[in-house]
């Protein structure tokens, strides 16, 4: 009888977790849904009925008036792409280099620098904006994308966990061994040390693409010029008022510049999730 | 002592050069400019030139006197407390779901990928569609909110403070509370299995077993939530900023968004910027520094352990 019960109780809890845990997911699909529905129906359509779970047939007619209000979502793309990858292979090769320099080299400096990379982890980028502003503005670099991508070789956070990772994966024999045959020891960070730091890599690759992607207060205090405009910035111009009557195009431009992400992340979303855990339990 | 005749310690020291650079120049230089400009006149666009002010103290004065900066303020702690309560309480619930042995629940990887999605998406992006979600008269919301009976007539959501302020809200709470479980979850896969076991053999029901082993034991990783999600917070930029322009009546208007208008929208007063930068810094350093010695001192254990856990690394690699 006690099975018995226990048996009925957890169906009905099970059974509680299912129908929330479908919920919780359609509340993450349902916006996405009708973003990339409205995309493709009138503006007199979403004014009608504002909610369609299927797609009408204004896509061009809306991609005509997207483009005829001087969006270019061509020209937001290859910024931010170039401003992204730029900023992950520096901040993944840089962050590598001084993770291997702590673990690998016993220095006077090293329990130091460790402590002063934990302290500047700690200092919110933003509020250095308005000196960093005036900065790029004295060596004319506003409208340029490196004061975009540069900064990404001082990155505590990967450091610190690129450090983790080294630690728990790296050892120095072969680092030795690399020694004895003569490899010098920028070649060993290269040719050796980089491909054991893989998996580590790919992760936070992943991660520093994604926030340079999504990255909208450093663009909108630099950039001025329409042709030096990341994707955010172009979302950001959807919401002034030439596009308030044209719903149809503001959704639409929504899609086009989350498409990129939404692809992304489904062809990696497994590695995305393992690496926010690897990520969280870093302490 | 040195194993090798040769002393490979210069490497350590160069290695770390493109980083102490890059540090330097992008971010402790315009830290230190922008703590100067608090004390100058410097304002107007394309203006480098600057004085400093007979009475240093008359920007922070001036920012600190300022309703909206104050009201900023309120807004960015309100929002982040009214996010991170229901953010952590649905997160850890989910946690217990989905690590409890005897319920096993089905489908997780495909749940976890669908409540983690909203966090990938660019925040400008989610802003603008919200906007569009909520919007007055016919929009999404409104439309279903009508028709399942919820409300008569379509509402104006976006011209109310609190709505407003609960969109705002509810939105970093939807974009952040998959990434808190996923966190959280890792931490208790983390957690010693023989713990759960020795609980189980003990007769601990689900609910014991959670409250007693898993939460004590996920402190650490708790902690490490509080504070990322507390500077992150804090800083708040691109939904309130694009949701409603800090609007309706500054209710959405974050410290971040006000540090933005006074330097780059308008008027351009980069001095008054820089004091609110300044006075922002300040708060984060101070409310970290308050969590981290919250952490230290119960933490005494942990520490033990890393210093055996140094110790140990000392002896791996032996100077």
């Amino acid at each position: 009888m006690i099975r018995h019960n226990d048996a009925i109780s957890r169906n009905l809890s099970k059974t509680v977790i299912y129908i929330v845990c479908i919920f919780l997911s359609i509340l993450s699909i349902l916006p996405f849904w009708i973003m990339f529905m409205n995309a493709t129906r009138s503006t007199f359509e979403i004014q009608q009925n504002a909610v369609s779970l299927l797609p009408s047939k204004y896509f061009l007619s809306n991609w005509k008036i997207l483009l005829g209000k001087s969006f270019n979502p061509l020209v937001g793309f290859i910024n931010s792409f170039i401003v992204s990858t730029g900023a992950t292979v520096c901040a993944v090769y840089f962050s590598s280099l001084t993770a291997y320099a702590i673990v690998a080299y016993v220095w006077k400096a090293r329990e130091a620098f460790f402590t002063f990379i934990m302290c500047v982890l700690m200092i919110p980028a933003q509020v250095a904006g308005i000196g960093f502003y005036q900065f790029m503005y004295r060596i004319h670099w506003t409208n340029s994308l490196w004061p975009l991508i540069l900064p990404a070789i001082a990155a505590p956070a990967m450091v610190f966990f690129m450090r983790q990772y080294l630690l728990a994966s790296l050892s120095l024999e072969i680092v030795d061994a690399a020694r004895i045959d003569g490899s010098g020891e920028f070649a060993t960070f290269n040719r050796i040390i980089l491909p054991i730091m893989k998996p580590a890599i790919a992760t936070q690759a992943i991660f520093s693409f994604v926030a340079n992607w999504n990255n909208l207060f450093t663009p909108l205090i630099l950039l001025t010029d329409k042709n030096h405009y990341t994707m955010p910035i172009m979302v950001s111009l959807l919401r002034g008022d030439i596009y308030k009557t044209e719903y149809g195009s503001v959704y639409l431009g929504l899609a086009l510049t989350s498409l990129p992400l939404f692809v992304i992340y489904f062809l990696l979303s497994r590695y995305i999730i393992a690496g926010v855990a690897l990520g969280g339990v870093k302490e | 002592m040195q194993r090798t005749s040769v002393n490979y310690s210069k490497y350590g020291y160069i290695f770390c050069i493109p980083f102490v650079l890059a540090f330097l120049i992008f971010s402790l230089y315009p830290i230190l400019y922008t703590a100067v400009i608090g004390f100058t006149d410097l304002r107007g666009l394309g203006k480098t030139d600057f004085h400093f002010l007979a009475n240093p103290f008359e920007n922070f004065q001036s920012v600190l006197n300022n309703p909206s900066f104050i009201k900023s303020l309120q807004n960015t702690g309100l929002i982040w407390i009214i996010n991170f309560i229901p953010q952590i309480a649905l997160a850890l619930l989910l946690t217990a779901w989905f690590t409890n042995e005897r319920l096993r629940v089905k489908g997780q990887g495909a749940f976890k990928v669908m409540l983690y999605m909203p966090n990938i998406i660019t925040a400008a992006t989610i802003a603008i569609l919200f906007n569009s979600l909520f919007a007055y008269p016919m929009s999404p919301v409104n439309y279903l909110a009508v028709k399942l009976g919820f409300i008569d007539a379509p509402m104006n959501f976006l011209l109310q403070k609190w709505t407003a302020r609960g969109i705002v809200a509810f939105i970093q709470f939807w974009m952040w509370y998959g990434s808190t479980m996923i966190v959280l979850i890792a931490g208790v896969m983390g957690i010693s299995p023989t713990l759960f076991e020795a609980a189980a053999i003990d007769g601990a029901s689900g609910i014991q077993t959670f409250f007693r082993i898993t939460l004590p034991s996920l402190r650490t990783i708790l902690l490490y939530t509080l504070i990322t999600s507390m500077i992150g917070g804090l800083q708040i930029f691109d939904i309130p900023r694009l949701f409603l322009l800090g609007g309706p009546d500054n209710a959405t208007l974050t410290t971040s968004v006000f540090i933005f208008n006074q330097a780059f929208s308008g008027s351009y007063l980069y001095n008054r910027a820089a004091a609110a930068s300044m006075i922002m810094f300040l708060i984060i350093g101070v409310l970290s520094a308050i969590l981290f010695y919250v952490m230290r001192d119960k933490d005494a254990e942990k520490q033990k352990k890393a210093k055996k856990e140094l110790a140990r690394a000392a002896r791996r690699f032996p100077s």
